[in-house]
């Protein structure tokens, strides 16, 4: 989207802003929320695990303060183009975000748990955080495309789903050899599984927000779509 | 096929807009002329049979200039001039001919204003004006018509028992809606709307606007509007026009989710400076 020109109304601008911000506010602090409990899964810290349970609060509550918000604007100003484009694509934008912060939060559940079995099995499997850290660097890419209005961006991050994906896919090779060497491991295995399970979602709803800016910026909506449409979509003037 | 066409085609049959509806009428490289002021330049849109298309833009963009040439409206005043063509189909006559007669062209494009206007007579006679002077002259025939009309404009049930009060005691819905019925009286083909709801409160709007959906499965119809939410609710087709230039033509729902110009953009979205 090339240069924006101001809305003649001054406080329409600014409730779109105060949005805006609030929408990266809350990606920020669910950001935050993978990273600790990914950490807490290593080590099984039981202060971090608290925190991030202690903080999915604040992240429904970003939910529903933005939802409000974006009610509001469409009852004042009946948004048109891409205004509308951008309180629709926020709307779905905080659920994804929302959801984020649930599975941030079973991660940090299921990090408790595997660390009162004792024996130091999360550790044995590396891919976990590797998985980790590919979606946090694609909610982080995501909230970028979205502050910087850049459909490249988000389609970059489409991409890289494929990768947690893979991850995760490797993981559970790796845990169901494990869980067949020492049927003892099968409870702790099965709790890593829903952790990379977890961040696998984490990747899917990366995604949808990366879809969302895709339909901000160009208003095509490329959900269930193939890689390569998006790409035609975003090259497209 | 693109996610935005399959879902745009949903829409459109759902609104049962069929993406093939046939050309009612046509301006080809219209341009128009207040003396020596351009009104309008260039203009080429076709208006789409038994669909709604709106005409939005900012005051002086040349919007009700161009829907007053389609019925020849600015020939009551000396020194205006048109260049280039509006056809009207299937018969493909130009209204714009000198030789094509005014009056009949307003009676095939009737045309509703601002303000409703019924003339100081009474209800019935309001609606068979039109009649008479296109030289009906049975009672029977004029008063069957009379409420085809009156039913046509959704006001029968409401003035069927007080046809020959004056029009002037009506409320200012039904005063327009009587204006709508004294324009379908001779069977126009396309009816014309200069902003019909802009001095009518919300729920005669909301009237106003459920009868502009039921017409438009007996006629065409072309609404000039300064409520960007009424062109959104009604119409199917939207001409966004800034300065006497057509800036952007389509459909509706594209036009206000994802229009294509910039200026368009601006303008929708209230960022017009």
């Amino acid at each position: 989207m090339a240069a924006i020109t101001e809305h003649i109304s001054k406080q329409f601008e600014a409730d779109l802003d105060t949005t805006r911000t609030r929408v990266l506010q809350m990606g920020g602090l669910v950001e935050a929320q993978i990273l600790t409990a990914i950490d807490a899964f290593g080590s099984g810290d039981a202060a971090l695990i608290s925190q991030v349970i202690e903080n999915e609060r604040r992240v429904n509550g970003y939910e529903v303060a933005i939802d409000g918000a974006c009610n509001h604007i469409v009852v004042k100003r009946q948004p048109a183009a891409s205004d509308l484009r951008l309180i629709m694509g926020i709307s779905k934008f905080v659920t994804d975000l929302e959801r984020i912060g649930d599975e941030a939060e079973k991660i940090a559940r299921m990090a408790k748990a595997i660390h009162e079995h004792g024996g130091n099995h999360a550790q044995r499997f590396p891919g976990v955080r590797h998985a980790g850290q590919i979606a946090v660097r694609m909610l982080r890419a995501g909230l970028d495309a979205f502050a910087r209005l850049d459909a490249a961006g988000a389609a970059e991050v489409v991409k890289e789903d494929t990768a947690i994906d893979r991850e995760f896919t490797s993981v559970l090779r790796q845990l169901i050899t494990y869980m067949m060497e020492d049927p003892r491991t099968i409870t702790p295995a099965l709790e890593i599984v829903w952790v990379a399970k977890a961040i696998e979602r984490i990747g899917d709803h990366a995604k949808n927000l990366a879809e969302q800016v895709i339909y901000i910026v160009k208003g095509t909506d490329v959900r269930h779509t193939s890689f390569a449409d998006i790409q035609r979509e975003v090259a497209r003037e | 096929m693109s996610a935005a066409s399959s879902v745009a085609s949903i829409l459109e049959a759902r609104a049962g807009a069929g993406a093939q509806s046939a050309p009612k009428a046509e301006a080809r490289s219209l341009s128009f002329f207040y003396g020596d002021f351009r009104a309008l330049n260039d203009i080429n849109v076709v208006v789409h049979e038994h669909r709604v298309t709106a005409l939005i833009g900012p005051s002086g963009c040349g919007k009700s200039t161009f829907l007053r040439c389609f019925n020849r409206m600015h020939d009551l005043y000396p020194g205006n001039r048109y260049e280039g063509e509006i056809r009207l189909y299937p018969d493909d006559t130009n209204l714009l001919d000198p030789n094509v007669d005014p009056i009949e062209v307003r009676m095939r494009l009737s045309m509703v204003f601002q303000k409703p206007n019924p003339f100081p007579k009474s209800i019935f006679e309001n609606v068979a004006y039109g009649l008479r002077v296109r030289g009906e002259r049975s009672r029977r025939a004029l008063s069957d018509k009379v409420e085809d009309a009156l039913r046509g404009a959704a006001l029968w049930e409401e003035v069927k028992n007080r046809l020959h009060d004056l029009a002037f005691n009506l409320s200012g819905g039904q005063q327009q809606r009587l204006c709508i019925a004294r324009a379908l009286a001779t069977d126009p083909e396309i009816l014309l709307f200069d902003e019909p709801t802009s001095a009518l409160d919300p729920i005669a709007t909301a009237s106003i606007e459920e009868l502009i959906t039921d017409l438009k499965r007996k006629v065409t119809i072309l609404i000039v509007t300064h409520n960007m939410q009424q062109a959104a609710r009604v119409s199917d087709y939207t001409a966004y026009m800034y300065l006497g230039e057509l800036i952007e033509f389509g459909r509706t729902d594209e036009l206000f989710i994802k229009p294509r110009n910039k200026q368009t953009e601006d303008y929708i979205t209230g960022r017009f400076g």
